[in-house]
């Protein structure tokens, strides 16, 4: 399959591999996808008081495309606020990486990856999520109604 | 050392320069029709067809009236899998197959369910190779085909096929085997195996692409409708110009296999066997996918837990493997053959196949060893499950957000 440079250099030279402490009050983690389906991404964000992410790490198990996308929200999430953030959608990752049709779960994986964190860190500090995740990875009928996946592939 | 490394065997096969050498003639000087028979250029070519046919039926044990010259495999698999059931259809309606075997096969019948036929797919051991008694317990007085490969083509098991042949010639079912995947690699002896149609290959051992055979045994009589209608080529089995150039092809590769295959079972074998104690030693948490006694020299079908194929083959681009995993395909399902296993799904999406071959050297498969030991720690690294395994926790334990 022939991937965009922007994925390969991603891929090759993944940002922000590692973890945070899971257990910080300011770090929010998510944990989303499924061994089964081939894709678990694990997206950690430490925000400040004012509401800033100012750390964010990954660790992906999944196919060079969910590692690129994991690594692209990493970088694109810091310094942002959480609301930010959550306005970060799957469809700009997939654009920026260029996608193929069959990765674009990668990229939803991704964005729920980021909700997932922020989640996380609200509940931490008593809040409501203001965004619930809603992986829908290795669900096709789901990817399909979504619209990131077309029925013929 | 040449970089890419091929260690795909199982996907083709390079064609061995003295194949080459011998097919040269045969597109510029020897160029006959072989279905010619009123020149000496037909003649050529005819007498060059019967003598590579000659080559391929002394390689299976089987006379050279049996052997039919196709396209490929695929079309082998289709002509006898459809040809028989069409044939046989007023004894009745019924085939067995295995879930493992090529789609060729599988596909093929699909299509016949589609028409009518009923087939039972059976589920393979834990270790990939299917148990005689299933085939017999499958059996009905309306099964008119049992069809199982002899070598599967991902993790190389050898199934059990002399019994499984057995068993429906006392039956007096006709017996297909795919045999794409072991001959010229193990032994593979038709009388002995009580095959009644087999398919052959030429790219899978070291014969050019496009070009493959049906054996059709003829004691007892196997008859087949056939799928290709023309001019009757081939007894009528296979209608179509013969390939003449890919023929000779063929038959100088299966008299190289006649030859060569027993002592390049074992240096191939001793390379598979550096290959899986390197990696073994390099790395933990592997599993070897099928029966490592059962299986054909060159190949290892391996799990690397924790990683997943397609981001594992990316980072070894400098050797070519191929992978189970989901990604590899467009149908974001792991393996199925590893699944018909049992194998689970996150380690069929962990799976690569090496597949190593007559032109395989202790080099490659030395910085094949390295290369996968740093890819994999450095993708372990990077990989939540793995961490999460190394800080005690049962993944098993965990409820997926979605699984599925």
């Amino acid at each position: 399959m022939a991937y965009s440079e922007k994925l390969i250099d991603h891929y090759e030279h993944p940002r922000n591999v590692g973890s945070l402490d899971k257990n910080d009050p300011d770090v929010g983690t998510g944990l989303v996808g499924a061994p089964a389906c081939g894709d678990v991404m694990k997206l950690q964000i430490k925000v400040s008081d004012d509401g800033i992410i100012e750390d964010a790490k990954f660790k992906t198990f999944g196919c060079g495309s969910a590692i690129a996308s994991s690594s692209l929200v990493t970088e694109w999430v810091k310094g942002r606020t959480v609301e930010e953030a959550l306005t970060i959608k799957n469809t700009d990752v997939a654009n920026e990486l260029n996608l193929p049709p069959v990765k674009i779960h990668c990229s939803v994986l991704a964005e729920d990856a980021i909700k997932a964190a922020v989640a996380d860190w609200q509940k931490k500090h008593g809040r409501e999520p203001s965004v619930k995740p809603n992986t829908v990875q290795g669900d096709r009928s789901a990817l399909i109604e979504k619209g990131v996946l077309k029925s013929g592939i | 050392m040449k970089i890419p490394i091929y260690m795909d065997y199982h996907a083709t096969t390079p064609v061995d320069p003295r194949v080459l050498e011998a097919m040269l003639p045969y597109f510029t000087t020897e160029y006959g029709n072989a279905a010619s028979k009123s020149h000496a250029f037909g003649w050529k070519a005819e007498e060059a067809v019967e003598a590579a046919r000659e080559e391929v039926a002394k390689l299976i044990g089987a006379s050279a009236k049996e052997i039919v010259w196709t396209s490929g495999a695929t079309e082998s698999d289709n002509l006898a899998v459809k040809g028989a059931a069409h044939f046989y259809q007023a004894k009745g309606k019924h085939l067995v197959t295995c879930k493992t075997e090529h789609k060729a096969v599988l596909d093929s019948m699909h299509a016949l369910e589609r028409q009518g036929f009923e087939v039972t797919f059976l589920e393979p051991e834990p270790d990939g190779r299917l148990d005689p008694a299933k085939v017999k317990a499958a059996l009905r007085t309306d099964t008119i085909l049992v069809s199982v490969m002899h070598a599967n083509n991902e993790t190389g098991v050898v199934h059990p096929i002399a019994e499984i042949g057995r068993i429906a010639r006392e039956a007096g079912v006709v017996f297909h085997c795919d045999a794409v995947q072991s001959i010229g690699k193990i032994p593979f002896d038709v009388d002995a195996m009580n095959v009644d149609l087999a398919s052959i290959s030429a790219h899978k051992m070291y014969g050019p692409k496009g070009v493959g055979a049906l054996y059709v045994r003829r004691k007892p009589r196997v008859r087949l409708v056939a799928e290709m209608d023309g001019g009757g080529h081939e007894r009528g089995f296979r209608s179509g110009t013969l390939n003449v150039p890919g023929i000779v092809g063929m038959g100088k590769a299966a008299e190289l296999a006649r030859l060569e295959r027993d002592a390049e079972a074992v240096r191939v074998t001793a390379l598979r066997e550096r290959l899986r104690k390197g990696l073994e030693q390099e790395l933990d948490l592997l599993t070897v996918n099928g029966s490592l006694e059962h299986r054909v020299p060159g190949n290892l079908n391996v799990s690397f837990a924790y990683v997943e194929g397609e981001a594992l083959m990316m980072a070894v681009k400098d050797v070519a493997v191929s992978s189970g995993s989901a990604c590899t395909s467009a149908s974001l399902e792991p393996s199925y053959v590893l699944r018909a296993m049992g194998v689970s799904e996150d380690l069929a999406h962990s799976s690569i196949r090496f597949g190593l071959g007559r032109f395989s050297t202790e080099e490659e498969v030395d910085y094949t060893i390295r290369l996968f030991g740093e890819k994999v720690r450095k993708l372990r690294e990077m990989s939540p499950l793995y961490e999460m395994v190394k800080d005690g926790v049962d993944l098993n334990q965990i409820e997926w957000a979605n699984p599925h």
